[in-house]
């Protein structure tokens, strides 16, 4: 198991190379020097910084060397500063350490991105079981149909409306930021009480797509166990329909769905470029999307190499939770 | 061929579908004549009005005729979802094939590089590309075909890998015939259902990316009319106008439901372990 | 909001938020101003509460001598203070000078400290501190955009420690207003370091009403109250200056109690605020701002070099019906590049009434005619076609160039819209002259004098007269207008500028939109004036009874 975990780990290597590659690519997607596209666009600038940027990149050296050194530096999560005037380490403005933790804007995004994929788990794989085992009953249709709408909503309108309603129609949610402006003189559990509604919206939304998903995976997933050989054994033998299910045909049909769902966690981030905006997160999608309106590059670049190691680890787990639940590579 | 119609048009829900996808291509092909008022003649006198007789789905804050801007929009979500799906569909079938036909280094160098596009969230991906090249119609329809290739990829691999192998291509490879030869004439052909299926869903998704980069303000660019862009009119007029973000909302999501009963449907009739089956 | 007033500070407004706020008003204004009347019933006034203001911009430095955008301003403004001040009736007042003299030639102007003003790190504010503040600005290596009026000072002298006197070189007519900005900076903090690099842009000591508590990046400013502060310790105890990009999101902060005051958009004035709960709890002030909007023409550019393509174009245009549709009727149609109201405006210049037949005529007349039948008029086989520039986020300007471009269209001109990120837009194309033609606005203060705008001597690279505009007959009033002090004879001098500008039309001018803050009915104290409403901003308070927030946190 020791040995799978490691060689899992160590192909991951390759893959992250690669995208250190292909953000590399992207930095010199524009013609001319990558910091003349940088400087010229951007005001804020000086001589100085200038000379810093084509120092930091290494710009009279072969492509290669470059890539080394640029490497070299990411490894050690030297990111380069920002442009914007604070010309503070992009690192820094990502994971801030002078803030307590709930409020860095990693940790606002990945704890996001967890909850939603706790929800999705725990309410799509009831659903798709209860739709297997009743196959065209009410319950199944209705899961159908709402899956198609789950799949086809603009989670952004979807957003919209859940403002419409609850936040300005019945007024029972608050519809932007992460804490609300009295949140320093709340006590614990009131501090608390106050994330958690904010936050209610957001989760709602980002798992809402997932949910519709990931419930239909489920159901086909566990249909087609079910027809399998074994579990007419099983049930040949007299054990109980509860027993089938539960015990044999869930354990099976989960190996697909956390695949599936390892696999989804690009998608999830992804989404928080838009949830966040919407709902005025401070997450690292908001600060992505601003960073992108102010072209400002180096942040671009980190955050868009930390996504995808955050998705790497995302298929790591999803490897690891494989490993669990399926008896076949546990006994190896 | 006949079978897979009849079991496409015995499913009902991807007929719906069918008949709404041609209703949009109607639509966005006739829309100077549907609308009824030019997308973008601006009334001073009729801002931010509810639907009435007259605008029947509204105004917006310069008084345009959201029903005319929405059918011209249907036009720009059809382009960009039709031409980035043929981007996408295009880089899909070389690499598939190439690395299905070739096996060896050549398909896990681009197996490799689906796994790496795959594990950048491709909405940051595209934010970031768009970031250094800026918004416009054309670099958006490209930009979301060059990042979402990848699943095309993995089934034409897949349909060459099994194809390879029969008897009909051995055959060929026998008589001489090269390899482009016989990846074009002979395996090609046989393998272009499931891609059939999956571009018929990518439109759907590339029509629901189109939308949120507009929504952004990072894709299609005001004045022209997108359903994106209506959405965030709608947004920010959030709490007086309503009908700016339920129709374009509303729009999108049908829109997208069609393609995917659609493609959904495709899979079912096309799908021989179901017939089979019998479901 | 901005307390100090920029007498002479000419700024490029971005957004319609950060415009909107604290501005001066001019003339007899806060006429339309809709507030609830004051009642001496309201309570004691009494220490205490928070006020959190809504910004779409953030502050990029804190220093005010460095910062060029609105929104460092406000906060910085609050922070520190600057020698003289616009009392509400436009007249020049003391701040930190008591007084000052001025020789009858108006070369020398002798200021007279303010006694016992502190730093509020206890250090005593000198006129030290003002010569070190002045030899910062006029520093070549300091990047500023305010320079311009420090340099036409000859000499700069500490006469003792509360003393200080300029000598100019010319007459310069804006001489006093100029020392308006804040140009102090603490000598025992900064003398020897690079200003640009240190950490006090984000973290300055100043002697304002307000002591800068913290900054959290993309989020909130924080100041709390100068308890020593030498016109009395301001009664609110802190002010937040809440950063959201969006003003759909501020405004439903607004209402939600997270916000306190806010600029609102027009739709926001006009359609969103009447309701019950808003005449309840909130007091909404309109007033007109001294700045405007226009569309500039590069005029290199060989479409718009000639005047009749120009003066064809304003006929094309409707400024009414823009003032109806992008402001809902909060502002008037400008004519020229000076507000109403003021004693140097021309109120009988030559204005541009929608005549698209007119317009076409005129295009004919400069050889622009729809030969080969495809809508557009053409000349030497050319079509004209352009594209019109402006800033991303903000909804007026957008909105405005959409409508130029259907109006134009009707005319047979070809128009597209592109929104920049605002620092590319004014470094990349602004700046770098790569434009046809632009949409953006001017925030002036009370003084006439545009010198940096219309001068061809000011044509150059980050230069103000972007457009390249140049005549010789502006050039030399430009000149006569700031080197005399008579009123007269200047008001001569801008009244004739303002008919060759209105004849010439290097700008169209579009419109002069009013500024409509809405404040929290908690907060008492405030009265509408020509100069705007946060001009007493240490004066206003919470009764007791009503306050809401408590300062548990330290």
């Amino acid at each position: 198991m020791l040995t799978y975990l490691v060689k899992r780990i160590l192909g991951m290597i390759p893959t992250l190379l690669g995208i250190t590659l292909l953000s590399f690519f992207i930095i010199h997607l524009a013609p001319g020097k990558p910091t003349d596209v940088m400087t010229e666009m951007n005001p804020k600038i000086t001589p100085e910084a200038r000379e810093k940027l084509e120092k930091y990149y290494g710009l009279d050296k072969p492509i290669y060397v470059q890539y080394g050194m640029w490497l070299k530096r990411i490894v050690k999560m030297d990111f380069g500063e920002s442009f914007s005037t604070d010309r503070r380490p992009v690192i820094e403005k990502i994971w801030d350490t002078k803030q307590k933790l709930i409020d860095r804007r990693l940790f606002i995004t990945f704890f996001i991105n967890l909850l939603s994929m706790f929800f999705i788990f725990i309410i799509a794989i009831p659903i798709g079981i209860f739709s297997a085992t009743h196959q065209h009953s009410m319950f199944d249709n209705i899961s159908t149909v709402f899956w198609f709408i789950g799949f086809a909503m603009p989670s952004f309108w979807f957003a919209l409306l859940l403002m419409m309603f609850f936040g300005i129609y019945l007024d029972w949610l608050p519809i932007s930021g992460f804490k609300s402006m009295n949140y320093e003189s709340l006590t614990l559990p009131g501090q608390i009480w106050d994330r958690t509604r904010h936050l209610i919206l957001p989760v709602f939304v980002s798992s809402f797509g997932g949910v519709a998903g990931y419930s239909r995976y489920m159901r086909s997933s566990m249909l087609e166990v079910i027809r399998q050989d074994y579990i007419t054994t099983a049930r040949a033998k007299g054990l109980s329909e509860r027993t089938v299910i539960y015990k044999h045909a869930l354990r099976n049909s989960l190996l697909t769905i956390i695949t599936l769902l390892g696999l989804s966690v690009p998608g999830l981030i992804g989404g928080s470029v838009i949830f966040e905006n919407i709902f005025s997160i401070p997450g690292m999608g908001q600060l992505f999307y601003m960073s992108v309106m102010t072209r400002d590059y180096p942040l671009v670049l980190c955050i868009l190499t930390i996504t995808a190691i955050l998705t790497l680890v995302g298929n790591l787990m999803a490897d690891i939770g494989y490993m669990f639940a399926d008896p076949r590579i546990r006994a190896k | 061929m006949n079978i897979f119609w009849k079991r496409f048009k015995q499913n009902r829900l991807a007929t719906a579908g069918g008949v709404m996808v041609l209703l949009l291509f109607i639509v966005a092909a006739f829309a100077p004549l549907i609308s009824p008022f030019d997308p973008n003649e601006i009334d001073r006198n009729s801002i931010l009005e509810p639907p009435s007789e007259v605008h029947i789905l509204g105004t917006d804050d310069l008084g345009r005729d959201v029903f005319s801007r929405m059918i011209f929009g249907s036009w720009i979500s059809l382009a960009v979802g039709f031409v980035a799906v043929g981007i996408a569909t295009f880089i899909g079938i070389i690499f598939g094939a190439l690395s299905g036909y070739y096996g060896g280094w050549t398909d896990r160098i681009i197996m490799r590089f689906v796994d790496i596009m795959l594990s950048i969230p491709t909405l940051f991906l595209i934010l970031a590309v768009i970031a250094f090249i800026g918004p416009s119609i054309w670099n958006i329809m490209i930009i979301i075909g060059l990042t979402s290739w990848m699943g095309v990829a993995r089934l034409v691999r897949a349909e060459f890998l099994s194809l390879k192998e029969r008897e009909f291509i051995l055959a060929a490879k026998a008589m001489g015939a090269g390899d482009m030869r016989i990846i074009f004439s002979h395996i090609m052909p046989n393998s272009m259902s499931p891609v059939f299926i999956s571009a018929v869903l990518g439109v759907a998704a590339a029509i629901l990316l189109e939308s949120a980069l507009s929504f952004l303000g990072l894709g299609i660019q005001p004045p022209t009319p997108s359903w994106g862009n209506i959405l965030t009119l709608g947004k920010d007029n959030i709490e007086i106008a309503w009908w700016l973000s339920v129709f374009p909302g509303l729009a999108i999501l049908f829109t997208v439901l069609a393609y995917n009963l659609v493609g959904e449907g495709l899979r079912d009739a096309l799908d021989p372990r179901l017939w089979q089956r019998g479901r | 909001m901005k307390r100090v007033i920029f007498l002479l500070l000419i700024v490029i407004i971005g957004f319609i938020g950060a415009g909107c706020k604290g501005k001066a008003g001019q003339g007899p204004a806060a006429k339309g101003a809709v507030t609830t009347e004051l009642e001496s019933s309201d309570g004691e006034p009494a220490y205490g509460d928070a006020l959190i203001e809504g910004s779409i911009g953030e502050p990029s430095i804190l220093i005010p001598m460095l910062a060029s955008d609105s929104a460092s301003h406000s906060v910085a403004g609050q922070v520190f203070n600057g020698l003289v001040k616009y009392d509400t009736d436009l007249s020049i007042t003391g701040d930190l000078a008591e007084s000052w003299d001025i020789s009858p030639d108006g070369l020398i102007i002798t200021f007279h400290l303010r006694k016992g003003v502190k730093w509020t790190d206890g250090i005593e504010f000198t006129a030290d501190d003002l010569m070190f503040g002045y030899k910062t600005i006029i520093d070549e290596k300091t990047p500023t955009p305010n320079k311009e009026d420090y340099l036409q000072v000859k000499k700069a002298e500490v006469l003792d420690k509360y003393t200080f006197r300029v000598t100019y070189e010319k007459p310069f007519a804006p001489a006093l207003a100029s020392w308006g900005n804040a140009v102090v900076l603490p000598k025992h903090l900064l003398e020897g370091k690079d200003i640009t690099k240190i950490d006090f842009a984000r973290n300055p000591i100043g002697m304002g009403p307000y002591i800068f508590k913290r900054w959290t990046s993309g989020q909130e400013v924080v100041l709390d109250s100068n308890k020593d502060y030498f016109e009395g310790r301001p009664y609110i105890d802190r002010y937040v200056y809440k950063i959201i990009p969006d003003s759909a999101t501020m405004f439903l902060g607004l209402q939600a109690g997270d916000v306190d005051m806010m600029g609102l958009t027009p739709i926001q004035y006009t359609k969103q605020t009447n309701t019950k709960f808003f005449k309840e709890n909130f007091q909404k002030f309109r007033y007109p701002m001294p700045s405007y909007t226009y569309m500039g023409f590069n005029l290199k550019h060989p479409f718009f070099k000639d005047k009749r393509v120009r003066q064809a174009i304003a006929h094309a245009i409707d400024k009414n019906e823009i003032v109806d549709v992008v402001l809902f009727g909060l502002g008037s149609s400008a004519t020229g590049p000076y507000v109403p109201n003021t004693w140097y405006y021309n109120p009988d210049v030559k204005d541009y009434e929608h005549n698209p037949a007119l317009a076409k005529e005129l295009l004919k007349e400069a050889g622009w005619e729809d030969t080969d039948g495809d809508g557009l008029v053409d000349k030497e086989g050319q079509p004209f076609e352009f594209t019109i520039l402006t800033n991303m986020g903000n909804s007026l300007r957008n909105n405005t160039a959409t409508i130029i471009q259907w109006r134009l269209a009707k005319i047979g001109i070809k128009v597209q819209i592109r929104l920049l990120e605002w620092s590319t837009f004014i470094n990349e194309f602004i700046d770098k002259r790569r434009f046809q033609a632009v949409i953006l606005g001017w925030s002036l203060g009370f003084e006439p004098d545009q010198y940096d705008i219309w001068h061809s001597g000011k044509t150059g690279e980050k230069e103000l007269n972007f457009v390249s505009y140049n005549n010789a007959e502006v050039d030399s009033l430009l000149e006569a207008g700031r080197r005399t002090f008579n009123m007269a004879e200047r008001k001569k001098a801008y009244y004739r500028i303002q008919e060759i500008l209105a004849d010439e039309l290097p700008y169209i001018f579009l419109y002069v939109p009013n500024a409509t803050p809405i404040v929290h009915s908690r907060f008492k104290g405030i009265k509408p004036t020509p100069i705007g409403i946060s001009y007493n901003f240490h004066k206003w308070y919470v009764p007791k009874k009503m306050q809401r927030h408590s300062m548990m946190e330290q």
